[in-house]
């Protein structure tokens, strides 16, 4: 029976539970059965549709930490300079580093003072998260106006202006993922899977320790 | 300036409907289709559209925006706009005064007959629904609070201000009813997946805000609600649906939610990454903090009122936790010296708003007022220091870091002059 139970329980929409027992006692191959069929039904009838694949890839371009779902496309900061100047300068300042809003680049250093500076550089983790993020949101009013070149080589840039890549880098579905950002290791708690349980975290009070 | 905004956008669309017409004209046009019953939209009339009396005045007030330097200023909104909790009444905020957090990026207007919901990933049964559909399967209704990752952050000058309103300091939570279905019936429906841990919702607003939550938290009491206090959701709130993350952070209740992928793990997009975690002494960011704790404050008498004389006050505030239920609210009148239970108005409801009451006859001299609430397991407003000691830094460190910083729950204190004025006393 115990195979029976354990599949039970991986059901999504398990029988009620009376027919459960019922069907425990006389017929668990049945069961098996009503299971398998019941994962393929949805409760409701009708209820919505069935995506294509085409859509879902259409409606899904976020980029994961991996970069798996990075599309073809290259460029390096030479490349992204002149598109840096044209649409995001008036708002993060010539070098990235002025401003006035959010500063890209800077603040090496900067995070154990009082006048903490987080940029791209200081600060974030994962390069794939600067292509996402330009992609998906910059410059406000234009956002996802770029070509997945013009977007590596805004990326190249900003990594280039921190003093993570070399000007003539080349940013790629390949590469991008594989740039060691400097602060990588700078948040707490370290490993992703510790992050959901906060009573282990220590979390108290709406704060973490 | 936003409801201006949105009136004029209704406007225009009336005016598309009617192409053709002198602008002129359109208004009595619209008004006569509105008279015959056929269409509800753009009417002054409040026998068709109830407005409040014209002798209340309360609104939201947001800073001028920091998101546009031009060469006069900035001339885009900051859209930090606060909800008046001076003049609130009961547990719900009106949906026009809900406060509004949109990091720059404008409102935008969706037709909800266009909108789609698409759920996919780590499930049986990818799911594309209409709002339509939605509105067809099973819903609830909740009360439950929504509060900014920054409400209250004691390192901006305007919130330490002995000016401060109670809109300045805290003004960036609200409470609504909302009503919506749980997601938890539309990820069975779409059969998650063993290995699945997360969820990844992603709105439609200009910047595609997306947020990473544990899958745990979105079967348990995550609603996709399109209704709050009993209408359509306002398009400052998400229009046509939005994610309702109950007693987490606001940044997590996506708006205009147009995608949830089940994962193996969370994105690390710009929310994950940037500047909502906050940084302790050591260097170290605390990402994903989630929950908001336990916190309450009085609404009047608040900072920027005036008591008009000794004699008979009652003194009400609301209280709030994202760890459930308010169950005590105690009140000082004496700066801290003594503490006393208030009462709890009712109605109470985990992870809402929550009215106290607590009766106070002012003798005309100096004192500070201050609450404390507990919440239902057992967690206990903290003062400033215990914070502090929380955090590992001294109390000042709150206030002279150049940082946001998040969740800051310390209580409040309302300083009572002996001129009746009330000021912000948070550092003095
Ligand atoms: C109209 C002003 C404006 C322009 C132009 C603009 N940005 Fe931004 N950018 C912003 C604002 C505002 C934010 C912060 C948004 C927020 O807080 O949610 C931001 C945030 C960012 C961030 C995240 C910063 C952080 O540390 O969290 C990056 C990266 C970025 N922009 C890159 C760019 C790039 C690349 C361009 C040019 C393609 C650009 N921006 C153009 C206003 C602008």
């Amino acid at each position: 029976m115990a195979p029976v139970t354990a599949r039970l329980k991986s059901c999504p929409e398990g029988p009620p539970k009376r027919l459960t027992i019922v069907l425990n006692l006389f017929m668990p191959v049945i069961l098996l059965a009503a299971c398998a069929a019941r994962a393929q039904m949805p409760t409701y009838s009708n209820v919505g549709r069935t995506p294509t694949a085409e859509e879902i890839r259409a409606w899904d371009f976020a980029i994961g930490v991996d970069g798996k779902e990075l599309p073809p496309g290259k460029g390096t900061a030479k490349d992204g300079a002149p598109i840096y100047a044209r649409k995001c300068a008036r708002c993060h300042g010539a070098t990235g580093e002025e401003g006035p809003l959010m500063r890209l680049v800077g603040g090496k250093g900067t995070l154990t003072s009082m006048t903490p500076l987080r940029t791209v550089g200081s600060y974030w983790a994962f390069a794939t998260t600067v292509w996402d993020y330009i992609n998906r949101a910059m410059p406000p009013d234009e956002e996802r106006s770029f070509t997945a070149d013009e977007v590596y080589a805004l990326t190249a840039f900003l990594l280039y202006r921190n003093g993570i890549i070399a000007e003539s880098d080349v940013m790629d579905a390949k590469t991008l993922p594989k740039v060691q950002m400097p602060n990588r290791n700078g948040f707490i708690p370290q490993r992703i899977e510790e992050i959901p349980d906060a009573r282990k975290r220590g979390c108290r009070l709406g704060h973490c320790p | 300036m936003n409801s201006k905004q949105s009136g004029r956008r209704r406007f225009l669309k009336g005016s598309a409907a009617l192409a053709g017409l002198a602008v002129g004209g359109i208004r009595s046009a619209s008004a006569q289709a509105l008279d015959s019953g056929t269409s509800g939209t753009g009417s002054q009339d409040p026998h068709v559209y109830g407005q409040r009396s014209r002798f209340e005045t309360s609104a939201r007030v947001g800073a001028l925006g920091v998101y546009e330097p031009g060469p006069n200023g900035p001339t885009r909104r900051d859209l930090g706009f606060r909800t008046p909790l001076q003049d609130s009444i009961g547990i719900i905020t009106p949906a026009p005064l809900h406060f509004i957090l949109s990091h720059g990026f404008e409102t935008v207007d969706v037709d909800p007959r266009q909108h789609r919901l698409l759920i996919h990933g780590l499930v049986d049964r990818p799911l594309m629904l209409t709002v339509e559909e939605l509105k067809r399967l099973p819903s609830v209704s909740r009360i439950h609070f929504l509060e900014c990752n920054a409400n209250g952050d004691p390192a901006r000058a305007v919130r330490r201000a002995p000016s401060a309103t109670v809109q300045q300091t805290h003004g960036l939570t609200s409470c609504s009813i909302w009503t919506g279905v749980p997601l938890a019936v539309l990820l069975r429906e779409a059969g998650v997946q063993k290995g699945a841990s997360w969820l990844i919702a992603e709105g439609a607003e200009q910047d595609f805000h997306t947020k990473s939550i544990p899958l745990a938290k979105g079967m348990d009491d995550v609603l996709v609600a399109w209704g709050q206090n009993g209408e359509p959701l306002r398009p400052e709130q998400g229009y046509p649906i939005r994610l309702i993350v109950p007693g987490w952070e606001g940044i997590n209740s996506v708006k205009f939610l147009r995608r949830i992928k089940l994962a193996d793990q969370p994105t690390m997009g710009m929310r994950e990454i940037s500047k909502y975690s906050s940084l302790r002494l050591d260097g170290k960011g605390r990402w994903f903090q989630f929950e908001m704790g336990p916190k309450s404050v009085i609404t009047r008498p608040s900072g920027g009122q005036r008591l008009p004389g000794r004699g008979f006050y009652e003194i009400t505030g609301l209280a709030w936790s994202g760890g459930g239920a308010i169950r005590r609210v105690e009140v000082s009148t004496d700066g801290g010296l003594t503490w006393k239970d208030a009462q709890l108005d009712g109605p109470v409801h985990p992870k809402a708003h929550t009215r106290f009451g607590f009766p106070w006859t002012w003798n005309g001299e100096e004192t500070v007022l201050l609450s404390r609430c507990t919440d239902e397991r057992g967690e206990v407003q903290p003062t400033i220091a215990e914070l502090a000691t929380f955090w590992r830094v001294n109390v000042d460190y709150f206030r002279s870091v150049a940082m946001i910083v998040g969740h800051f729950n310390a209580i409040q204190p309302w300083k009572v002059i002996r001129d009746g004025s009330v000021e912000n006393a948070l550092y003095s």
